[in-house]
């Protein structure tokens, strides 16, 4: 199959829904198949690769941190770049610069730009498809 | 050659006073900045950023006083202005008793009829 290239635009954020882990599972099986997937973080969606995120134990499951092991978004994303590398494709994500700074998660993980609505719509204008999962 | 974008905004005041804006409406404010072809349909309670006459001043928490209150109608009139189509689904706009009198001028109506007419015409369609 040939390489397509895929652009997303997520809004949610983490913790908030579970159209991030739909958007996830979308980003995993193309990265999986070598594809390139472009995603643009807008509002909420930002603090999904903030770099402070930290991992907690879980006292009703009886679990401290390391058997919880509970994976954050910051660290599926990461997961998925380096998927998509290793899958011959590559993963690139924008953050909304200025949802960045409302919200003061300019922390990200390694390998997160910053971009506006333009740079979204340059991502789309160079991909086959693009794929809009909005706040509800 | 560019893509056509069509912008379908259903949900409404989703954080607009913290905001001070709709992020959708102003999203699409940057994008025809930056040279894109788009054109925006309001359905649903969406439909209400149509509506002129709208006042969300006043509030203010403590001594913090909110000074730049959202002006979504005159944010979406400012999309025509700059060239911008923006249609709105009269149906939804019937539903919710709103007189077509009351719209900023420029907007045009879509019945849900001719929905499919219009998404033929786009390249690409985002649901916000």
């Amino acid at each position: 199959m040939a390489k397509k290239i895929l652009t997303l635009l997520l809004m949610d954020a983490p913790y908030e829904s579970s159209r991030t882990t739909t958007a996830f599972r979308l980003i995993d099986i193309a990265t999986k198949r070598g594809h390139d997937v472009k995603v643009f973080a807008y509002e909420g969606a930002v603090a999904l690769t903030f770099a402070k995120q930290a991992p907690h134990g879980n006292a009703v499951h009886g679990r401290d941190v390391a058997q919880e092991d509970h994976p954050n978004p910051k660290d599926w994303v990461a997961a998925l770049m380096e998927q998509a590398t290793s899958s011959g494709g590559k993963l690139e994500w924008t953050n909304c610069g200025l949802c960045v700074d409302e919200r003061g998660v300019g922390e990200a993980i390694p390998g997160v730009g910053r971009g506006s609505p333009v740079d979204a719509w340059k991502a789309a204008e160079a991909s086959d498809n693009s794929l809009l999962i909005p706040t509800r | 050659m560019a893509n056509k974008y069509l912008q379908i905004i259903e949900t409404a005041y989703r954080a607009t006073v913290e905001e001070q804006d709709d992020t959708c409406v102003w999203f699409n404010h940057a994008m025809k900045g930056g040279g894109a072809d788009v054109t925006v349909l309001l359905r649903a309670n969406a439909v209400s950023y149509a509506l002129a006459k709208q006042d969300a001043s006043g509030l203010s928490f403590g001594k913090k006083q909110q000074t730049q209150p959202p002006r979504v109608g005159d944010d979406v009139a400012a999309l025509v202005k700059k060239g911008v189509p923006v249609f709105y689904v009269e149906e939804d706009l019937a539903e919710r008793g709103i007189d077509k009198n009351a719209l900023h001028e420029g907007l045009q109506p879509v019945s849900r009829g001719g929905l499919a007419k219009l998404f033929a015409g786009y390249d690409r369609i985002w649901h916000w």
